[in-house]
């Protein structure tokens, strides 16, 4: 074997902010395991080395599975004592939460089922009372002092450890898995960092969720894993089959939902999605869900905290409302994306991204400030969307389960409609005011140098009006039931309307809107339900929404921000439906130097040595001679620097004069020339090419099925041009009559 | 040689994080088994009835005991009207593990203490002594990141001073230095040039 067959380290890696080539990535993972099954005939080892080569892949899953569960029980457990502890502190021990403390409390009552003696607030422990207006100053100043002093830990832990552990992950992990490489996005530093600083921002009252951040936390893991198995960690394809399911895995600790994370990776992550990966990813999920069960953060064995457990029956008229929901959460959702991204281009852009911890500061302080007279917001607001999907019963004790004529039930169970209290009047008022804080002050929150999710804030927006909504039905039927609407489904005495229904079909058309996601949102919706008895109202309110938004705005939330980001991620799902050829996409243009080739065996190393410093193109086409121009092959320009660089070291002789060759043998040299240097092994024997007559949209369609990063183009046989992804994004950003500047990367 | 050593390390990694995740599900399970007597309860919230006001009642019970008749103690009312009373009453079983709490928390904690520690150092310490030990040199060759108050500002020197020696402490040294430089980078990307997470 030949001293130069040997693989060179380097030879085959990818700079960062690059793509990788996923054609080769394939080839070389199917070369890895054809040669393992051949050798695992010759001896026992070499069979046992393939069987564990085999399982590896389930090995990974269930680590990842068991990592993601673990870091999202500790998530949970942190973030829901971290909430508290602005309020209070438990001085039977200051590692429980509020309702963990008074859990084997005594003197519980009836009326105050918050109150313990063990619980204290901060009042109470500082000026030994509770009662009274200093005692509410003091608790108003201390909730606003721990939320800046939380925030202001998690932007600082960000910036000095882990830039990359900002914003929410989704756009990035999309733009990852459609093959671009950004070092560093999912390291072990990431991790931890993302980890502790997502518990403080949560913490802190912001008007931001957690599961676009667990997201990025379950891929962290699974990236990390990777490196433990050989057949991962040097194959990127391999690597973002494995991100895929650890997405999965993170949707599923999210909600509870294993098959809505299947579902959500599929939609909305990945880009290439074998169904091998399918598999791997519901086991990936399942052991996600199951250990975090066995952590068991929320008692009784919930894995979300808002998880909806009546089954009350709905009727056909109540469509009306749910569409009416539905156009609700298109319109917000529309205007969220359009106003959340004028703003984060202003952060962009101007002065106001040059003081990011003063900004985090700033807008914690001003959500801190409206947020503690108001009880609804006051509270986290998964705590605020489990109280809005509860379905009242007789011995509820919040505020919206103040109806009258409580306890003089004699129906054993069943519920009769009943008036409202002037709780529930109050309670109206109140989240009122909510949706209007959460409406604005997300739009700010959402992207700031914290960690930062979404779905949280968008389920609460929708929770809040469809209770609202809800509230207001109920009260209709109870007052009106001789109205023709009511009259034939709901009779006098009977409970027929469901607020915590409507509420829920409202967060569902809310996060449809702004996610623009279709069947993961509802099956994640009616795994949190446990049934299907709500599909059909999810459903209508889903189409709706998604429908009013796309009228609205074609994208959803995440594509927004790829593309103000200018990630060279080729949308998957739109058609491209110009008739422009590939000649009018070519590189070089008319009035352009000559395409930059290298020739197969008549260049010296100085002249490539000079071609690579002159030009910055990642690659160059390899052609017979310059007089012919019949294409040979394509080589990168990676592989030719790492290559040239290890021959001048290593072989002997090879000189600035020495001459480059691509072909089988060497060139016939006369005597006395220095050695030649055959560089074979890194060319591409087999580039991808059209004809200049081809139709964009084929060309674009290759480039999304086989996740091409050039194309070469050719005419009668001849090489005229290339085309690059690079080109192709600004092609269709120039159509759509976007900014074909904006696409930054290569 | 080297790509042993790799494939050992690799596999010790391994080795290592499958023990890790078999000792997190072992301790799942025996928290589970050694359960606290006092993280199982029936909570029975019972409304008011003719006389007497509504009470709620928690008893430390296991779950085929939890109902009224065997939480509610101090029974309020008499005879007959027992059953009445219990029929409005709701019992739930509820049970937590206060041990996992206790021991999530204090790990936060401490890697949240640890982090803070770490950052603190990095930020006001590391400068002051570094200035203390390199003297004028060091003031000197940065000039040209005169502005720049970031941490990681001198990196680079340190990272060319070390390549020459060789043993542990400085190759601990050196990885350090690499992962400042690497973060340094991360923060340009993010917070000075806005190309990523914008």
């Amino acid at each position: 074997m030949d001293f130069l067959e040997e693989p060179i380290p380097g030879v085959g890696t990818y700079d960062d902010f690059n793509t990788i080539d996923w054609v080769r990535e394939k080839s070389r993972d199917r070369d890895r395991h054809r040669e393992i099954t051949n050798k695992s005939k010759e001896s026992t080892w070499a069979l046992i080395h393939s069987v564990s080569d085999a399982f590896s892949g389930w090995l990974l899953m269930l680590l990842i599975g068991l990592l993601s569960g673990s870091l999202a029980g500790l998530i949970d457990i942190s973030a829901r004592w971290m909430t508290d502890l602005k309020e209070g502190i438990c001085t039977g021990g200051f590692w429980f939460n509020h309702e963990h403390c008074c859990w084997n409390s005594e003197h519980v009552t009836f009326e105050d089922r918050d109150k313990c003696p063990e619980w204290n607030s901060w009042s109470q422990l500082i000026i030994s009372t509770d009662e009274g207006a200093f005692a509410y100053i003091v608790n108003y100043f201390m909730y606003v002092l721990w939320a800046l002093l939380f925030a202001f830990l998690a932007v600082s832990l960000v910036k000095v450890f882990a830039p990359y552990a900002c914003g929410s992950g989704i756009p990035e992990i999309k733009t990852i898995l459609s093959g671009f490489i950004i070092r560093g996005y999912l390291g072990k530093w990431t991790l931890v960092i993302k980890t502790i600083t997502l518990v403080l921002a949560v913490s802190s009252g912001l008007s931001l969720g957690k599961e676009g951040p667990l997201v990025h936390v379950a891929c962290c893991c699974g990236n990390i894993l990777c490196h433990c198995f050989n057949k991962y960690r040097k194959n990127e394809a391999k690597r973002r089959e494995v991100l895929s399911a650890a997405a999965a895995a993170g949707v599923s600790v999210a909600f509870g939902a294993p098959i809505g994370g299947v579902l959500f990776s599929l939609e909305e992550v990945s880009y290439y999605f074998p169904l091998k990966t399918l598999w791997r990813s519901f086991f990936a999920a399942l052991v996600a869900a199951f250990t975090l069960r066995s952590i068991n953060p929320f008692g009784n064995s919930r894995l979300v905290l808002f998880y909806v457990e009546f089954h009350t029956p709905w009727h056909l008229f109540e469509l009306v409302p749910f569409i009416l929901l539905g156009i609700f959460g298109g319109l917000w959702g529309a205007l969220f994306i359009r106003t959340n991204i004028a703003w984060c281009r202003k952060r962009k852009t101007t002065q106001l991204g040059k003081y990011p911890v003063v900004e985090v500061l700033v807008v914690t302080a001003i959500t801190a400030i409206l947020a503690f007279p108001n009880e609804y917001t006051r509270m986290s607001t998964s705590e605020l969307i489990s109280e809005l999907f509860n379905d009242c019963g007789l011995l509820d004790s919040s505020k919206l389960c103040d109806y009258e004529n409580r306890f003089n039930t004699s129906k054993g169970g069943e519920l009769p409609d009943r008036p409202a209290g002037m709780g529930i009047y109050s309670a109206m008022w109140q989240l009122a005011l909510t949706l209007i804080l959460k409406i604005v002050i997300t739009i700010f929150t959402f992207g700031m140098k914290i960690p930062s999710g979404l779905f949280i804030p968008s389920m609460a927006v929708g929770a809040i009006a469809g209770r609202l909504l809800g509230v207001g039905m109920e009260q209709l039927a109870y007052y009106h039931h001789d109205w023709a609407i009511f009259n034939s489904w709901c009779s006098q005495g009977a409970d027929c309307i469901t607020p915590g229904l409507y509420a829920m079909v409202g967060a569902a058309a809310c996060l449809g809107g702004v996610t623009r996601m279709t069947v993961s949102l509802v099956v994640i919706m009616f795994e949190l339900t446990g049934g299907l008895e709500y599909i059909v109202p999810l459903m209508a309110a889903a189409m709706t929404s998604k429908w009013v938004a796309d009228a609205l705005g074609r994208e959803g939330i995440y594509d927004a921000h790829i593309r103000l980001n200018g990630y060279p991620f080729l949308e998957a799902k739109e058609e491209f439906a110009h008739k422009t050829l590939a000649m009018d996409v070519m590189k070089p243009r008319r009035n352009d130097p000559l395409l930059t080739v290298l020739t197969q065996d008549s260049m010296t190393v100085e002249d490539v040595e000079t071609i690579i410093s002159e030009t910055t193109y990642s690659g160059f086409p390899v052609v017979v001679s310059r007089e012919s121009q019949r294409l040979v092959g394509f080589v990168l320009r990676r592989d030719l620097i790492i290559s040239i660089e290890n021959a001048r070291k290593k072989q002997d002789g090879v000189v600035s004069t020495s001459i480059i060759y691509f072909t089988e043998h060497s060139p016939p040299m006369p005597p006395y020339t220095p050695p030649t240097l055959k560089l074979r092994n890194i060319l591409d024997l087999s580039p991808f090419t059209v004809t200049d007559l081809t139709p964009m949209e084929i060309v674009v369609d290759i480039f999304r099925k086989l996740g091409l990063r050039q194309c070469l183009v050719t005419h009668n046989g001849r090489l005229l041009g290339i085309i690059t992804k690079k080109d192709v994004l600004k092609h269709i950003a120039q159509m759509a009559n976007q900014d074909p500047d904006s696409i930054l990367f290569n | 040689m080297a790509t042993l050593w790799g494939g050992l390390l690799r596999l010790g990694s391994l080795l290592s994080l499958s023990c890790l995740a078999l000792s997190v599900l072992l301790l799942v399970q025996l928290s589970d088994a050694a359960k606290n007597f006092e993280d199982v309860r029936c909570k029975c919230i019972c409304p008011p009835y003719k006389e007497n006001s509504g009470h709620i009642y928690n008893k430390n019970i296991s779950q085929k005991d939890c109902d009224c008749l065997h939480v509610v103690d101090p029974m309020p009312v008499r005879g007959p009207d027992v059953e009445a009373y219990c029929l409005r009453c709701e019992c739930k079983y509820e049970e937590r593990s206060s041990v996992t709490i206790k021991v999530t928390i204090i790990i936060y904690l401490s890697i949240l203490g640890l982090l803070l520690l770490y950052m603190v150092y990095l930020t006001l310490v590391e400068p002051i002594l570094k200035r203390r030990l390199f003297g004028h040199s060091q003031l000197i060759q940065s000039d040209d990141d005169v502005g720049d108050h970031q941490p990681f500002a001198n990196a680079h020197d340190v990272l060319a001073r070390s390549r020459s020696r060789a043993n542990v402490l400085n190759k601990v040294e050196y990885a350090q230095q690499r992962w400042k430089l690497q973060v340094q980078e991360q923060r340009k990307s993010v917070f000075d040039r806005h190309v990523v997470l914008s």
